[in-house]
């Protein structure tokens, strides 16, 4: 289990944020310094409908503990329809990762504003809090690799 | 192989306190085929930028990370930089280190680690960087402007000046806006009449100018340098050709009950109307709802009376299409309702009126012809409490949490015009703050209190109320005096919040470009690029961005203006090369990417196929790089895996996340 210098638990958390909305809603929390968890990370991504869910899995088999996607608000995609894709796929991927034993805790998905700094690091600090309290993640394993 | 520079920003101490940029240099430079790393103070800076022109000439290097703020601020500096020492420009990465690290975390060691984490993933990325070439498009040199107010008359008129055409769609039937609505404007007190018709005047008359009056923006396709645009012109059932502005048909009409918009139906105007006297274009428009010939079928009174014979009841609506290389949104405001406000008794007494309302009621041409008479019974009344703030900085849900800027300065002007006109009126003003910054605002207030003798009392109003023999009461608590107040009031003035007009929602959603929480246009940066909409080729313009004054709304509508100018004055358009792709091998031409693709770029053909064993005709995806926007729905939705997305491929995505996790 990753530990911190005080023994801690310290998660891996993994962000997929779409460029127009939530990566410019991470700036502004940013510049707001609206402090989350240093253990997200984030990808940044064209759109949320670019998030492959193998991307997703792939993080999982690497050892992430919870994965977090943002977008932009249901009807404010700066591609029109990119986040109906992306809410549509990660209902299907969710469900799915559940059945393989990931809890459903550990996979979100949210719509952040490039205007809510506030609203992205509340999420960040509550997803992270999240992962906190469930501890390690199963590992994924690709068995092509074994 | 590729040959990768990092170059860690200290940014002042803005990453440098935070982070110990020093080692996160020498940490990355350990990365696997990272041959040079570097710190710099300010990397954006020209001796910054040098450092990195030099770096990659020195060491041939193929890919570079740039360990800084996000890339949303500096991508494209360093991209130039880059293309400028021979590198192709996407090989260039930003690890943000600033926004997603040093501002957020305190603690030396976390956010040091943290920045080598996303140094990682940047060097991980750009090693599978591949080198892209931007395509060009032409720009079409026409301006759309939607919103005929002071905001999109004054970016039409310059934008026409320097000698492109400009459209304005105006959904109301006359262009002016709300300023044609107002009476005088502070701090000056003249009047918004004088100084706003000469430039309706001037918008309509110019040759670059086209007005779309009583016009929708039905549809917007296309995207920076090629918009095309649908504009649904409604039917008027009145030809702007032929009609003479004669007003005959105005006067003719007998059905006489509808409410006056521009005077807030404070009066009553026909079924066919122009709304005011200085209206442009000076044509009437048919009130459908109200008009017995569309109602009952029998009247025409307007039509037996129109010697130009422009009425036409059969008339429908029209949809024009035309291109446009930019956009710019100059919706407006309305005054929030005053629905939820119970305690003001707006709804219930007829003397409690909003301060648009009675700016109509000030004005020589509005319901009272500019005398100062209270609605109820057409007296003029002696005492008048104005309220500030009813719904603006409300933090209970019902109203607005913004300060809408406006009110303080137009409540004293209110004031300050009673009092002139009518010295014996007493005159008191419940506020919260004054707020009264701009160039020669605190003086105008302070003449409010000190040469006109208004009543400032910081404090709000609780109830508007009858006293039971039909005078109203006004009960408020001073804070100043911490005592409670009753004073028996005439009239009682609100300044009700605003808020963006509601029309501004759905064209966002056309023009994809994002809004606030309060349905204010986002700007592209909140300092550095506050006329610009985050979405390519749109621009903002007046209230519509956020609340502002006459003054500023001129000065953006300029700013505005000179943006677009800027872009129409090109002739090519560098295109964004980060579109998708497809793998004409592996595709299995099952269209599931052509479904999902929102911009119809993906189109199918019948190719010649050879994977090395031989040719074979098969069905293909092709993409529209022109057409792309580069979202990569269709990456996702490729079940073969032949689509792929230039700049964000999966595999460097893996990349990105195996780096993170490693």
């Amino acid at each position: 289990m990753p530990m911190n210098e005080n023994g801690e638990f310290t998660p891996l958390i993994v962000a997929f944020c779409c460029n127009w909305c939530s990566y410019a809603g991470a700036d502004l929390a940013g510049s707001g310094r609206l402090a989350y968890p240093a253990e997200v990370k984030i990808i940044r991504v064209p759109c949320s409908c670019r998030v492959n869910p193998t991307f997703i899995l792939r993080a999982f088999q690497k050892g992430a503990d919870g994965v977090i996607l943002a977008g932009c608000h249901p009807g404010d995609c700066h591609y029109s329809t990119g986040n109906y894709y992306t809410r549509r796929r990660m209902t299907l991927l969710f469900s799915m990762l559940e059945y393989l034993g990931i809890e459903k805790e550990r996979t979100r998905v949210e719509w952040i504003s490039a205007a809510e700094g506030a609203k992205f690091a509340a999420t960040m600090n509550d997803f992270a809090a999240k992962i906190h309290e469930l501890g390690e993640c199963k590992r994924l394993e690709d068995l092509r690799c074994k | 192989m590729q040959r990768i520079g990092v170059f860690v920003c200290h940014c002042g101490s803005n990453i440098a306190a935070a982070v110990d940029v020093k080692q996160v240099a020498e940490t990355l430079k350990n990365e696997p085929n990272v041959v040079f790393a570097a710190d710099y103070p300010y990397m954006c800076s020209e001796n910054g930028q040098q450092l990195i022109r030099n770096a990659i000439k020195e060491n041939q290097l193929t890919g570079v990370v740039v360990c800084s703020c996000s890339p949303r601020m500096h991508e494209a500096t360093f991209r130039k930089t880059a293309e400028e020492s021979g590198l192709n420009p996407y090989m260039v990465e930003i690890a943000n280190i600033r926004e997603q690290c040093s501002w957020i975390h305190k603690d030396r060691m976390t956010a040091t680690a943290k920045a080598v984490v996303l140094g990682r993933a940047a060097i991980a990325k750009v090693r599978l960087n591949a080198p892209l070439t931007a395509g060009e498009s032409p720009v079409v040199k026409r301006a759309l402007v939607i919103g005929g107010g002071i905001a999109g008359i004054q970016t039409a008129l310059d934008i026409a000046e320097a000698g492109y055409p400009v459209d304005i769609v105006e959904k109301k039937p006359t262009i002016g806006g709300k300023m044609a609505q107002l009476d005088k404007t502070f701090p000056t007190l003249d009047c918004a009449a004088c100084i706003l018709t000469p430039k309706m005047v001037e918008a309509a008359q110019h040759e670059n100018i086209t007005l779309y009056t009583y016009s929708e923006i039905e549809e917007v396709k296309g995207y920076v340098g090629n918009f095309r645009v649908k504009i649904r012109k409604k039917a008027r059932y009145v030809h702007e050709d032929l009609c003479s502005g004669c007003g005959v048909c105005t006067q003719k009409c007998p059905s006489r009950k509808g409410g006056n918009e521009f005077n807030l139906s404070l009066d009553k105007r026909g079924a066919i109307y122009i709304p005011f006297a200085q209206a442009i274009p000076n044509v009437p428009v048919i009130d459908t709802e109200q008009c017995l010939k569309f109602k009952t079928g029998k009247c025409g009174l307007c039509q037996m009376n129109c010697a130009a014979k422009a009425i036409d009841f059969s008339q429908q609506d029209e949809i024009v299409e035309q291109e446009y290389g930019a956009i710019v949104a100059a919706t407006g405001f309305n005054p929030i309702s005053l629905d939820k406000f119970g305690e003001f008794g707006y709804q219930t007494y007829p003397d409690v009126v909003t301060s648009l309302e009675f700016e109509r009621i000030l004005n020589a041409a509005g319901p009272t012809k500019g005398h100062l008479e209270r609605p109820s019974d057409g007296k003029p009344p002696k005492t008048l409490v104005f309220v500030q703030c009813v719904g603006s900085r409300d933090t209970s849900g019902r109203g607005k949490e913004y300060c809408s800027k406006i009110c303080c300065m137009y409540t004293a002007k209110h004031a300050m015009l009673v009092r002139e006109k009518y010295p014996d009126t007493e005159v008191y003003v419940f506020y919260i703050d004054v707020r009264t910054p701009g160039k020669n605002f605190d003086e105008f207030y302070r003449r409010a209190v000190e040469q006109y003798g208004v009543h400032y009392i910081k404090g709000m109003v609780g109830k508007v109320y009858d006293d039971g023999a039909g005078h109203l009461m006004v009960r408020a608590s001073d804070l100043l005096a911490n005592e409670q107040l009753t004073i028996s009031a005439d009239m009682v003035i609100l300044a009700a919040a605003t808020e963006p007009d509601k029309t501004a929602r759905s064209l966002a959603t056309m023009l994809t470009a994002s809004m606030d929480t309060n349905d204010f246009f986002t700007e592209a940066h909140p300092k550095l690029r506050p006329v610009e909409s985050p979405t390519a080729g749109v621009f903002l313009s007046g209230f519509c961005q956020g609340p502002k004054d006459i003054p500023e709304t001129v000065s953006q509508a300029g700013a505005a203006a000179v943006k677009v100018i800027g872009l129409l004055s090109k002739n090519k358009l560098k295109s964004n090369p980060c579109v998708a792709r497809s793998d004409s091998l592996v595709c299995s031409g099952c269209s599931n990417c052509e479904k999902v693709c929102p911009f119809g770029a993906i189109t199918y053909t019948e190719a010649e196929v050879n994977d090395g064993t031989g040719k074979e005709i098969r069905r293909i995806a092709v993409v529209n790089e022109a057409v792309c926007h580069g979202c990569g729905a269709c990456t996702v939705a490729c079940p073969s895996g032949a689509m792929d997305l230039k700049g964000f491929s999966s595999n460097q995505i893996f990349a990105e996340v195996d780096a993170i996790c490693r």
